[in-house]
């Protein structure tokens, strides 16, 4: 018997009425765990009863107090006939079952009903007393912390980052049971809501244990996804990345970073070594791997993308020797693990050496009835054999792990694509391995390639390309080789040496497809998909070019199938990454030279795009420094190329045209108009609008380029169904119409929320399904955060030096010592990067100017910021840390009156990983819930708007109030995994299904911060500073 | 390719000022669109006619969703369905509880009954007021007072609690009650120079001076009836007239406290009966405060008999304050007269409504 639950039911208020003759209900409560109910006394005649029930208490396994939720029903008494049930409350305990995170469960929470919605709310008291020793768990996996987080959470430090974890469990879909020929929809739906939250529970522990096993004591990353597979069932999946976590307590000790920096800048230029290879991976061909077993379980797998050739595998051994050595301890570390996966997107600083590119592949599946639920072995092998794919696929690019890695599904009746993706990347082995977090940083140090560029330096063979490319030296470091374009899943790394600002783009494409049954679909699918994924790439590409960008993160491709059609939408923000080569422009070349007009068209054209590049060059403060030709390829010294990097920066946005003209000769991307679709291509491509002045979007968590956010944020989520009307579709109208549909949305956000200008749209998210034949349903899930503009001028005029900023107050946090590195306002001193840094640095520390002078890195200087805070002279150290203990104290004090008031309090919700402005104390748990909505009075509610509206605000207040009820004043990472709308008019019916995740936490503004005691210098003046602390 | 479905839902919830305001007149999705078009929005945001469509349409959802929760006020602070910063729910409350006076003023004294309701139309049409805006404002007069119609102790204090309305709007709504309770008389043709703050003025004053809670805040009657008591003590006061002697002695210490203009060649001209008949006049007016059908002619009264005399001979409203002043302290000095108090009362209450209504 190793946990005790305890519920108490307080009060009610805000009840339906039940019984129309009083206009009054006789509310009674039931409270369900596992197989035990218990219920309350009648309270008769109240719209607001208080109960104030005794404690209810269940004894019962940990591995129970994991898998169940708790059920409270409202019901109303009705001494004649049966009593009606009121709605419900599904409460979900995981939180309470880890130390760290809530201690009790407290609140009004709304309840639930799946046919009318949120009916007044019910006031509960939640505890869990455990009896055993957490080590002692075998069956169960309590004390695991999961984080729908992508990145290390902000007050944990990672000691060991174990690797991939994923889990599946199987079950019959209850709206697909016998039984539900007899029994309501209502009740139906109910046992789903059961079923789901029963299965989510069960899927935790199981990854729980896996992690156990592995030694971690917590899940970063955690995304977990439902499939409906209809007739063939329910399948819950997730995939996370094990870790073991440290709590950064507030007198932790500092990381054991700071040894010998002399030694470290002797063995510093063993890390360059020569003979790396480049391979320009964007314009690949599409390779399909053949040999799909038409059988039963109908397969065919698309790898695409950025995938360069075979047998390109051990590319390391050419390299030089430290390379050869790093490869090989990654290797160890890495190749014990079946997937070298990692489902985190922002990694600590030093852990990502090189990004190869995207990987990906897809499967098409033929769906049939999952015969022992117990035994899911198609579905595993399944994802299996994709996960195979992708490992082999990063190998070829070089790389031994995937970072970025997601999962997804489209099912359409009994077709299903699989699809996973992911980045393939060379990563740092000390993080991976145990106990050797000491040193780490030294290691990092040690064989960190310049900071900004490090990550962009190819890790593949130079000798062994498939294919020809434009390959350079690192315009940054100009030591390595760099491919031209670098496309990835993950977020821009903070140490990321950026020009000018990033945004949204976005591939959009729909391919008809004839109706078939089974295999034949499948068949038709998978001839098809390889197009698209060629069609999706060049359109992101075109699109990169005429922003005058060269790289793209945070890429995620969506290929959706519907009856007679699959859509593909990618998105994606560009960005213009210093390192990397300026990108050619655009050039159009028709088949038929001699027609004249034609060549007038062309010409015409080719003057449109010219004009749209330079534009958006202007729009997205794209000055990338300008480097004569002799210098391009061969390393010159840093000094110098950082002086001149700042004289061109201070140049005249007259001088930028002409440099654009330049690059329609120098390496352009040439578009060749062979026919009328290549036309329609060419015109699709210079339809998208930016966004309106005063706005930036992107889908990533941060918007290069911005860095001076203000604490106002606004989360939505918006919808459209929309019909394609056309009675004899093309592809070419599809496109079109999905390209409007999906422009009008953006600008359509733009417009509801130009209050807030100036602001940027973050992590938008864009997700397509196609309910029915000739219907198509976005569903957009972004915050809007607004930012500083008279900081952003200032932010604007050098943004080389801001990221580099960014960079190092990164490294403090890592350190743990808050340094002013930035503090000083001086700082925006048009000085080169590094001196400039440093300037400020040494004003701070006192620095002898001796010593300052033979500082002429940014590495270096960390290293002597080190070795000065040993020898003691810095007295800052952990200001910072020692505030958030009395914050937080602080902010319960607050908090726990603001519960028992009848205000609401305010819960934030944020798909990012942090809250501007803001720090995060506390996590509290995670956030996963699953909610079903029908009705059958579907015009009366306001049709199918109203319906949905209503539902997704019934979402918010069901999400705040639980996170309210741990203690908590916002969720961050949130997600909307899953909206499925089914509609009915005819009938006056609608369904809907939600399925919504992130984590609950405690923040602190830094302005309420300051008023502590002792306010910590960095953390309360510097803007840069606070960037580098959410981004982490 | 049409939409079939457009939604969007902030975690706070978005509240467009304008749209509301579109919204609260009553305006169709179609109409508020076609104005906020007229208004340049189009040319300031650059952005198409098919987003503003959108964008209004996701506001008058959200709006009639929020209505449910503005016919109690205080739910909309409970609720959890949808995020609003204070200062906005406040905003919200008060723009859906702010009302035109012209129609307030077409309504006062009416009985707010589903007779009533039906004869919008023609209000609508007089007042220039949208027929559905009106309809609103009724049903929010109508809330109101149902709502404090049995509850005791201040009504305008009441209000502001129930409904959480700003100090000045509750003390209108309680004006509006108050007519409505008494069922004044208010659209009499010699009445119309009267505005809605006129008699919310009034309304004030008589619930300030008269009204149970004005005297014992515990009082068991509701502020918005006059108290039974008081009515009928105000006959007493009719000994003021009725007895010859202590109207004599009342004139003659009215007139002769030094008052230049009341005893000039004005005075008592065109009042006929001079100060015996402006007395009599007034000290009926409370007499026949008993009888209901008589409660309901005091505004039509108090201008026949005090306001057009007065005005016709050409008294500056610091004439008539005077008198006043010097009318009500009069009886201190007659001998005999037990009713200082009561006498007191009513004619504050009396002499801060002719003050108000005074005027062309």
């Amino acid at each position: 018997m190793p946990g005790k639950l305890k519920v108490k039911i307080v009060a009610g208020r805000h009840l339906p009425v039940m019984d129309r003759a009083s206009d009054l209900t006789d509310a009674f409560v039931e409270v369900k765990f596992g197989n035990t109910t218990f219920k309350t006394d009648v309270y008769p005649k109240s719209l607001n009863p208080q109960w104030n029930s005794e404690w209810f208490k269940f004894e019962v396994d940990d591995e129970e107090l994991q898998d169940e939720p708790l059920q409270i029903t409202v019901l109303d008494h009705d001494t004649y006939s049966a009593n009606d049930a009121i709605g419900k409350v599904y409460i979900d305990i995981d939180p309470l079952l880890y130390s760290e995170a809530a201690t009790v469960i407290s609140g009004w929470f709304p309840i639930y009903d799946t046919i009318h919605g949120i009916r007044g709310e019910i006031n509960v008291v939640v505890k869990v007393d455990l009896f055993n020793d957490l080590n002692r768990f075998r069956q169960s996996s309590c004390g695991v912390k999961f984080f729908c987080t992508t990145s290390i959470p902000k007050c944990y430090r990672a000691v060991v980052i174990h690797g991939f974890v994923e889990e599946l469990v199987v079950n019959e879909d209850p709206e697909y049971q016998w039984i539900d020929r007899i029994r309501t929809p209502r009740a139906s739906n109910e046992a789903r809501q059961r079923l789901i939250s029963l299965m989510s529970g069960e899927l935790q522990r199981k990854i729980g244990l896996k992690v156990l096993e592995m030694r971690g004591n917590a899940v970063v990353g955690y995304l977990q996804c439902f499939d409906l597979e209809g007739e063939s069932g329910l399948v819950v999946r997730a995939i996370g990345t094990a870790c073991t976590l440290d709590k950064l307590s507030n007198t932790s000790a500092f990381l054991p970073a700071c040894n010998s920096p002399s030694k470290e800048m002797k063995e510093s230029p063993l890390v360059h070594a020569p003979s790396h290879g480049c391979r320009s991976t964007h314009n690949s061909p599409i390779h399909t791997a053949t040999g799909s077993r038409l059988t039963q379980n109908f397969s065919v797998s698309v790898p695409t993308l950025i995938y360069t050739g075979m047998g390109s595998g051990s590319a390391g051994k050419e390299g030089g020797p430290f390379k050869t050595l790093l490869r090989q301890q990654t290797q160890s570390a890495l190749e014990q693990r079946e997937f070298p996966f990692f489902t985190l997107t922002t990694f600590p600083p030093g852990f990502l050496l090189h990004v190869g590119g995207v990987v990906s592949a897809r499967s098409v599946k033929l769906l049939d009835r999952i015969h022992n639920p117990d035994e899911p072995e198609t579905r595993d092998a399944w994802w299996a054999e994709i996960r195979q794919e992708i490992k082999s696929h990063a190998k070829a690019l070089g790389c031994h792990a995937v970072v970025g890695y997601s999962e997804s599904t489209s099912i359409c009746e009994e077709v299903c694509i699989l699809s996973a993706s992911g980045t393939a990347a060379v990563l740092n082995p000390r993080f991976l391995q145990d106990g050797t977090m000491e040193g780490c940083l030294e290691q990092r140090i040690e064989e960190a390639s310049p900071p900004g560029c490090g990550f962009c330096h190819i890790p593949y063979d130079e000798l062994n390309m498939p294919f020809p490319a434009h390959l350079t030296y690192c315009y940054n470091c100009r030591k390595q080789k760099v491919p031209d374009v670098l496309f990835t899943t993950i977020d821009l790394p903070v140490e990321a040496i950026v020009v000018g600002k990033g945004c949204l783009i976005q591939a959009r494409l729909c391919r008809l497809k004839k109706k078939a049954q089974a295999e034949a679909n499948a068949t038709s699918i998978s001839n098809l998909l390889p197009f698209m994924e060629y069609e999706v790439h060049t359109q992101l590409m075109n699109k990169l070019k005429l922003r005058g960008m060269n790289a793209l993160f945070g890429l995620r491709i969506q290929i959706t199938v519907g009856e007679n059609m699959l859509m593909g939408l990618a998105s994606a923000t560009g960005v213009y990454l210093a390192a990397l080569p300026t990108p050619g422009g655009i050039q159009i070349a028709g088949k038929t030279p001699n027609d004249g007009t034609y060549e007038q068209h062309i010409s015409h054209m080719q003057k449109k795009i010219n004009d749209t590049i330079a534009k958006n060059k202007e729009l997205y403060e794209i000055n990338p420094p300008e480097l004569p030709e002799e210098i391009i390829g061969s390393p010159i010294p840093e000094p110098r190329q950082r002086s001149r990097l700042l004289r061109s920066q201070s140049e005249s946005s007259d001088e930028v045209t002409e440099l654009d003209l330049s690059h329609g000769k120098k390496d352009a991307f040439v578009l060749e108009i062979d026919d009328t679709d290549a036309m329609e291509d060419v015109h699709s491509l210079l339809t998208d609008v930016p966004p309106p002045s005063g706005f930036y979007s992107c889908n990533t968590e941060i918007m290069p380029g911005i860095n001076n956010w203000t604490p106002e944020i606004q989360m939505f989520t918006a919808v459209r169904v929309s019909r394609l009307s056309n009675i004899n579709p093309t592809n070419q109208t599809l496109n079109k119409n999905f390209n409007d549909l999906c422009e009008n949305l953006l600008k359509s956000l733009y417009f509801k929320l130009r209050s807030m200008v100036p602001c940027c749209l973050c992590h938008v998210n864009f997700t397509v399904a196609l309910p029915e034949d000739e219907l198509v349903q976005i569903a957009v899930t972004a915050v809007a955060i607004t930012y500083d503009k008279n900081q952003a001028l200032q932010a604007n005029k050098a943004p080389t030096e801001k990221s580099q900023q960014r960079a190092s107050t990164d490294n403090e946090e890592q350190l743990q010592f808050p340094l002013e590195l930035s503090s000083d306002p001086l700082s925006s001193q048009p000085f080169s990067p590094a001196k400039e840094a440093l300037e400020g640095a040494s004003s701070h520390t006192g620095i002898p100017a001796a010593q300052r002078d033979r500082c002429n890195s940014w590495i270096e200087l960390i290293k002597l910021k080190a070795q000065t805070i040993r020898r003691g002279s810095i007295k800052t150290t952990t200001s910072l840390e020692k505030a958030s203990p009395l914050a937080e104290g602080y902010l319960r004090h607050r908090s726990v009156p603001s519960g028992t008031n009848s205000t609401v309090s305010v819960v934030k919700m944020t798909p990012l990983s942090f809250l501007p402005g803001a720090k995060i104390t506390k996590y509290l748990g995670i956030i996963n819930m699953f909610f079903i909505r029908e009705t059958t009075s579907l015009r009366e509610e306001g049709g199918v708007s109203g319906f949905l509206h209503a539902f997704i605000a019934e979402v918010f207040a069901m999400v705040r109030a639980h996170v309210a009820a741990l203690g908590g004043n916002a969720v961050v990472s949130y997600i909307m995994k899953q909206c499925v709308f089914m509609e009915n008019p005819n009938k006056n019916q609608a369904q809907c299904l939600i399925n919504v995740s992130g984590d609950a936490v405690i923040f602190v503004r830094e302005s309420e911060l300051e008023v502590l005691p002792a306010p910590p210098p960095a953390a309360a003046a510097q803007p840069a500073g606070s960037a580098g602390d959410v981004t982490t | 390719m049409s939409s079939d479905l457009d939604v969007f839902v902030g975690n706070t919830t978005l509240i467009d000022e304008e749209v509301y305001r579109l919204w609260l007149d009553g305006h169709s999705v179609a109409e508020a669109v076609a104005r906020r078009l007229r208004g340049g929005v189009l040319e300031r945001e650059g952005t198409s006619v098919a987003v503003l469509q959108s964008d209004t349409r996701d506001h008058y959802r959200t709006f009639q969703m929020l209505e449910r929760l503005l016919h109690a006020p205080p739910r909309l602070l409970q609720q959890l369905l949808f995020q609003i910063p204070p200062e906005r729910q406040a905003l919200l409350v008060q723009r859906y509880y702010a009302f035109d006076e012209a129609l307030a003023r077409e309504l006062l004294g009416k009985k707010l009954s589903k007779g009533t309701k039906k004869e919008l139309d023609e209000v609508s049409a007089r007042t220039g007021v949208g027929i559905r805006s009106c309809r609103r404002q009724f049903d929010n007069f109508k809330r109101v007072f149902k709502a404090v119609e049995e509850l005791r102790g201040p009504l305008a204090e009441n209000i502001q609690q129930l409904f959480l309305l700003p100090p000045a709007l509750a003390r209108d709504y309680a004006a509006i009650v108050f007519f409505a309770n008494s069922r004044f008389e208010t659209g009499k043709r010699r009445l119309q120079f009267l505005s809605f703050g006129d008699f919310a003025a009034c309304a004030q004053s008589m619930m300030a001076h008269w009204s149970q809670g004005a005297l014992a805040p515990e009082a068991a009657e509701p502020d918005g009836d006059l108290p039974k008591s008081f009515l009928q003590d105000l006959k007493e006061l009719k000994v003021l007239v009725s007895d010859k002697d202590l109207l004599d002695q009342h004139k003659r210490d009215t007139s002769g406290m030094g008052v230049p203009v009341l005893g000039g060649p004005g005075f008592g001209g065109s009042l006929g009966g001079g100060v015996p008949a402006l007395s009599r006049a007034l000290v009926n007016v409370g007499g026949k405060l008993t009888h209901a059908r008589d409660v309901r002619d005091f505004f039509v009264d108090l201008v026949e008999k005090v306001i057009e005399p007065c005005r016709s001979d050409k008294w500056s409203p610091g004439d008539l304050r005077l008198f006043l002043t010097h009318y009500t302290a009069a009886p201190r000095n007659l001998p005999g007269f037990r009713h200082q108090a009561l006498w007191e009362r009513y004619m504050a209450a009396i002499s801060a409504c002719l003050l108000r209504m005074y005027h062309d």
